[in-house]
């Protein structure tokens, strides 16, 4: 693997000048550290997917079936006469170059084709050359190009340095969203086979065995007791849930990262004592073990075709209707396209709080609820007895995930939790510019999380990076909170090598920090098993010094 | 030659060679064909073209809601949501409507533009940061173009219409208020020059969005430039005869074509340009006027949740069933405890 950079060999390199060479005649700089590896065949076999082979990026032949071209003008075709967003998004641009200092790759890279708009040229200088008149008479000059084998691999490069995150596309004033084109194009190399090795590993293994880690049902079982004798270790509490039980009112369904590594597992932990102390009737499952949905990263059909298992588990153990756990891209598949792919839901019903009564009206129809709305709701109601001294350790700023905030605009929420679970005084933002709908990514969604590209994710991350370490410096912040696994799952690396002083945490584990239990052990502390500030024997010793 | 000086200079050639072309015809009696024939031939294609295009688009179905949320969305009633929220994540129609006015009256998104540098920063290990702030120089050029635009057409209403709707004598006034030079000066006029200069002015020289340019972006910039310089010289100073061009445009207006023998060379170098733009507009990047009212991340009601959203097309997958699963499951299944459907 290719030594990652240190910041301070990164950052003097880094300049938005764009190179003197016109961009139709550089090609992409396939260095180690900046690009994922292709699919290995065995996950493509798995999931019948197209042209499996042995790829390698540095050889020049990519095996790409005989008929490539005709198979990525056909699909070009057919996806513009599927998806208008396709058809107007190519027509309407027009370069102003809003959404250029917009993209985290942009600033992170200094590649001008990590500018959205010329991410999008990419592909629709392609568009124009073979389905626009003036493309096939004026060619270059028109802005079209032959599509080659090296178009083919520099589209590759770069839609896979792309995170779907859609901050360009908040800034354009059309709304052209370079995510839509970038999940279209990536349709279009997943049709010749090329796929990369990180997400078909994931989807393959989540489409056999129910969750992107591949674990099979007993081991998701034993993550889930393990997690569950963590949480009755530290708090007394027996939060032991049900796996596949019929009759439960509520499917929980999670990111795998919650119950796979750390930190998403104190997130998990947190649900779990959450549940307990409102005595949830909830059921885990083994099958649909995985809210997350990588298969969206590589098609919108491999993105229906595991979300799929959501709502047939549901249906199978006649639950009411369906509970969420904190992750980004999850949230964006479940409210753009979960209800659209199934049809209506009608097996299951209107979202109620049990707890507190509360009707979901705003998932009347999809019926399922994002846990920090439910978590919200509780505290709203009072059903929480809360110590926000136990968070009192931890100096938050919060990360909006780009799927929630601008694919579906949970903003508020995650920020009432904070405030409720947090000591007055404990929760800074970052700068205005860089939070909510305007936030930056974490660099390495999209499937691209993987360990060969780390070069390009640091610098992907950086701007998410560099806000946090304003806070950090200014404000003592030391840790950064969100609702996404792949948050959980990707910025303790980007922060170790950004910013090392700063962890990150889930809000769900905040809540199970500061969750107070009637015949729970004296707590000393938290979830991670650190010191609680002000409790336990340094709380005694104070309070006999005063004595 | 390089990448934008080709763009650059085939845009440029284009529109000087629109202009001789038309200096050329007005100069050689083909003023039948560039007083009458042309912009009836214009004004067919922008229209025919534009209705094209727009139903191109629309054939194509929206398989998936997908608005990009701007704001808090609808969850909780108790929630706080502001105007602002509503209307940069419209949860009912009336809302969209606001945001998309807002889009393409005021240039909403683009208001929200920022800039981001990476400035140098001793304090920090590696030497440098990235600062952003707000930045709506883009927003006002661009709001400016296209408000001067829109005041230049419509005070060009009056050549069509005798007599002139009182709208457009007032919007004449207004414009023509500062009373400096004779005939007024039109604020409009300068204002759509400056701007047009100004975008164009910025194209070239920021090195991003020069890397990004094409001939299809320098071209209408140029073209509207030359509409607006010719426009202004021939109320300025080359002052063109007004009554023979509102001859000309009544004519042209009431089907009743009639050619007035006075008009200068000049003017049928506007006209021709003014033409031009109109049949290029609907094979040009110029269609994000009707684009941006079919943008499916902007003309969207954010309510995914509650009110499902049809794709036409959408077809059934294969997915791994449940039943496949436990078959190839269930030994371990039992023995870890977990429920299975069937128990052998």
């Amino acid at each position: 693997m290719a030594k990652t950079p240190t910041p301070a060999e990164l950052l003097p390199g880094l300049s938005y000048k764009p190179p003197e060479k016109g961009w139709m005649d550089v090609k992409p700089d396939f260095r180690p550290g900046t690009y994922c590896n292709p699919a290995a065949p065995k996950w493509m076999e798995w999931i019948n997917y197209p042209y499996p082979a042995a790829r390698s990026i540095p050889e020049d032949n990519w095996e790409l079936p005989k008929d490539w071209k005709e198979i990525v003008l056909q699909g070009m075709e057919d996806r513009l006469q599927r998806f208008r967003s396709l058809k107007v998004f190519f027509d309407i641009c027009v370069r102003c170059g809003a959404c250029a200092d917009k993209c985290h790759f942009f600033l992170g890279t200094g590649d001008p084709k990590n500018m959205p708009v010329l991410r999008a040229e990419l592909l629709r200088s392609v568009y124009r050359r073979y389905f626009k008149t003036i493309g096939r008479v004026l060619g270059e000059i028109a802005g079209a190009r032959d599509l080659t084998e090296d178009v083919i691999k520099e589209w590759f490069f770069y839609l896979y340095q792309c995170t779907i995150c859609r901050r360009c596309s908040l800034f354009c004033p059309y709304g052209i969203d370079m995510a839509e084109m970038t999940l279209l194009g990536r349709e279009l190399l997943a049709s010749v086979g090329l796929n990369i090795d990180w997400a078909m590993a994931s989807v393959a293994q989540c489409y056999d065995k129910g969750s992107h880690i591949g674990a099979p049902p007993q081991a998701f079982k034993d993550m889930v007791d393990f997690l569950a004798e963590e949480n009755e270790r530290i708090t007394g509490i027996n939060t032991m849930p049900s796996i596949n039980r019929k009759g439960a009112e509520v499917l929980f369904v999670m990111p795998s990262g919650d119950y796979f590594a750390d930190p998403g597992t104190f997130t998990m932990m947190g649900y779990m004592l959450l549940f307990e102390h409102i005595g949830l009737d909830y059921t885990l499952s083994t099958y649909a073990a995985e809210g997350g949905n990588f298969g969206w990263f590589i098609s919108h059909e491999m993105g229906k075709r595991l979300n799929a298992k959501i709502y047939a588990e549901a249906k199978r153990l006649g639950v009411k209707w369906i509970l969420g756990g904190e992750c980004g891209h999850m949230w964006r598949v479940c409210n753009q396209y979960m209800s659209t792919w199934w049809g209506p839901v009608d097996f299951l019903e209107k979202p109620v709080s049990p707890i507190t009564g509360t009707k979901f009206e705003n998932a009347s129809v999809h019926k399922m609820v994002h846990i920090s709305e439910f978590t919200a709701d509780l505290i709203h109601h009072n059903k929480l007895n809360l110590d926000p001294q136990r968070n009192a350790h931890i100096k938050l700023t919060f990360h909006d995930s780009c799927n929630t905030a601008r694919g579906m605009g949970i903003l508020e929420e995650p920020r009432y939790i904070i405030n409720n679970v947090l000591p007055e005084g404990n929760f800074v933002e970052m700068p205005p510019n860089t939070i909510r709908e305007k936030a930056f990514c974490c660099g390495s969604s999209s499937g691209i999380n993987a360990n060969e590209n780390m070069e390009l994710r640091m610098q992907g991350g950086f701007p998410r990076a560099n806000a946090v370490r304003f806070v950090h410096e200014k404000y003592g912040v030391n840790h950064l909170g969100c609702i996404c696994a792949l948050d959980r799952a990707t910025l303790p690396t980007l922060l170790e090598y950004w910013v090392p002083q700063v962890e990150i945490t889930g809000i769900s584990e905040l809540v199970g920090n500061a969750l107070i239990f009637p015949d729970e052990l004296e707590r000393t502390t938290d979830l991670r098993d650190r010191d609680l500030v002000g409790f336990g024997e340094l709380a005694e010793e104070a309070g006999e010094e005063e004595e | 030659m390089d990448f934008f000086k080709r763009h650059f200079f085939v845009a440029l050639s284009a529109v000087l060679g629109l202009i001789i072309i038309a200096y050329v015809g007005a100069r050689g009696n083909l003023q039948l064909v560039f007083g009458v024939v042309v912009p009836y031939m214009a004004a067919l294609i922008f229209v025919e073209g534009l209705v094209y295009r727009v139903i191109q688009w629309a054939r194509s179905p929206v398989p998936f809601r997908i608005p990009t949320t701007g704001g808090q969305g609808r969850t909780l009633p108790w929630i706080k949501r502001d105007l602002g929220d509503k209307l940069d994540n419209p949860s009912d129609t009336p809302h969209l409507i606001g945001r998309m006015a807002l889009e393409v009256f005021a240039f909403r998104s683009l208001f929200r533009n920022l800039r981001t540098e990476l400035v140098k920063d001793p304090d920090n290990p590696e030497g440098a940061r990235l600062i952003h702030w707000s930045y709506k120089w883009l927003w006002l050029g661009a709001i400016a173009f296209h408000y001067a635009f829109l005041v230049v057409i419509l005070r060009h209403l009056r050549f069509f219409t005798e007599p002139t709707m009182g709208l457009v004598l007032m919007l004449d006034k207004v414009d023509g208020f500062l009373q400096f030079f004779t005939p007024a000066v039109y604020l409009s006029g300068v204002v759509l020059v400056a701007a047009v200069g100004y975008l164009l002015f910025r194209r070239i020289t920021n090195p991003a969005v020069r890397y990004i340019s094409l001939a299809a972006d320098y071209f209408p910039l140029l073209l509207i430039l030359s509409i607006g310089i010719t426009g202004i010289l021939l109320r300025y100073f080359f002052k063109t005869d007004i009554v023979a061009v509102k001859e000309l445009a009544i004519g042209l207006a009431t089907l009743h074509p009639k050619l007035p023998a006075n008009l200068s060379s000049l003017f049928f170098v506007h006209l021709f340009l003014v033409c031009a733009l109109f049949a290029y507009f609907p094979f040009s990047k110029l269609m994000h006027a009707p684009g941006v009212f079919m943008s499916p991340t902007r003309n969207m009601v954010c309510n995914n949740r509650w009110v499902m959203h049809v794709n036409p097309w959408n077809y059934p997958v294969k997915f791994h069933s449940y039943a496949e699963y436990e078959d190839k499951f269930r030994d371990a299944m039992i023995e870890a405890g977990i429920p299975v459907e069937k128990e052998q």
